[in-house]
């Protein structure tokens, strides 16, 4: 698992790429902390269009940065989920929670 | 039977990824789709990830992975002898989790049970636990010749 972040105004752009399981979640999980429990991000966005694996670790991950974004008021969204995401989305009804997006400009224009 | 495999990892969640593949690359000779390949490739990593985080408690543990195909019928054994579940059907149901603060999300179970055709925990609480699972690709079985 690899990450690119990136700031879009007060949004942090999360662009994974690779599996997301419980071995590779931890690293990930500090890099986004670190911005937005630094106040540097109100906002994050988790790019999957180069995710081709989740299981229930990432399911953990991606809530648990809902939860503490949440709390300080932002929003958490994604984009460009790959059919194998997509099912584990579905499955947890994660989706109801946070809103997903076809692509990544999308995803920012409703920030 | 028509093949079989097995494999004994220590519990290391560096072997999550090896496990799932190592399963996924086995269950390829039945030709799966996509769809039944991630599937398996995602109920075998919850599976050793239980074992790794629950089972052993991220302490050192051996898991045991088993593997038999029949016709269009793989089943996967997935054993720890760690801690073990003192109440498996608390366990299975969604969401519920013994170790939040982990962020486990208490979904494994249940994309277990969604994802495979059949799903069965077994479990003694410091013996170990035993989840067995089957997969029939295609949705149907083999016909039989008449």
């Amino acid at each position: 698992m690899q990450a690119k972040l990136r700031m879009a105004g007060k949004t942090l752009v999360v662009r994974m790429q690779g599996e997301l399981d419980h071995h590779t979640v931890d690293i990930l999980r500090e890099q986004i902390d670190e911005k937005v429990t630094g106040g540097q991000a109100n906002n994050v966005l988790f790019n999957f269009q180069s995710v081709n694996f989740m299981d229930s670790s990432g399911l953990g991950m991606v809530l648990g940065r809902y939860r503490a974004v949440m709390e300080k008021g932002g929003r958490v969204l994604a984009c460009s989920l790959q059919p194998p995401v997509q099912r584990v989305f579905e499955l947890s009804g994660l989706q109801n929670r946070i809103p997903v997006f076809h692509t990544e400009q999308e995803a920012l224009r409703n920030v | 039977m028509d093949n079989y495999m097995k494999l004994e990892i220590p519990g290391k969640s560096q072997n999550e990824a090896f496990a799932r593949v190592a399963v996924a690359a086995f269950a390829a000779q039945a030709d799966p789709t996509i769809d039944e390949i991630s599937d398996i490739k995602t109920a075998v990593s919850e599976a050793v990830t239980n074992a790794i985080i629950h089972g052993y408690e991220n302490g050192p543990g051996i898991i045991m992975i088993s593997s038999v195909l029949t016709g269009s019928r793989l089943e996967i054994t997935v054993v720890d002898y760690g801690t073990g579940i003192a109440d498996i059907e608390q366990a299975r149901q969604p969401l519920y989790t013994t170790k939040p603060e982990l962020e486990r999300s208490g979904m494994g179970f249940t994309i277990m049970e969604n994802f495979m055709d059949e799903f069965t925990v077994t479990s003694s609480p410091g013996q170990g636990t035993t989840v067995t699972m089957v997969k029939v690709f295609n949705g149907i079985t083999q016909p039989c010749e008449s």
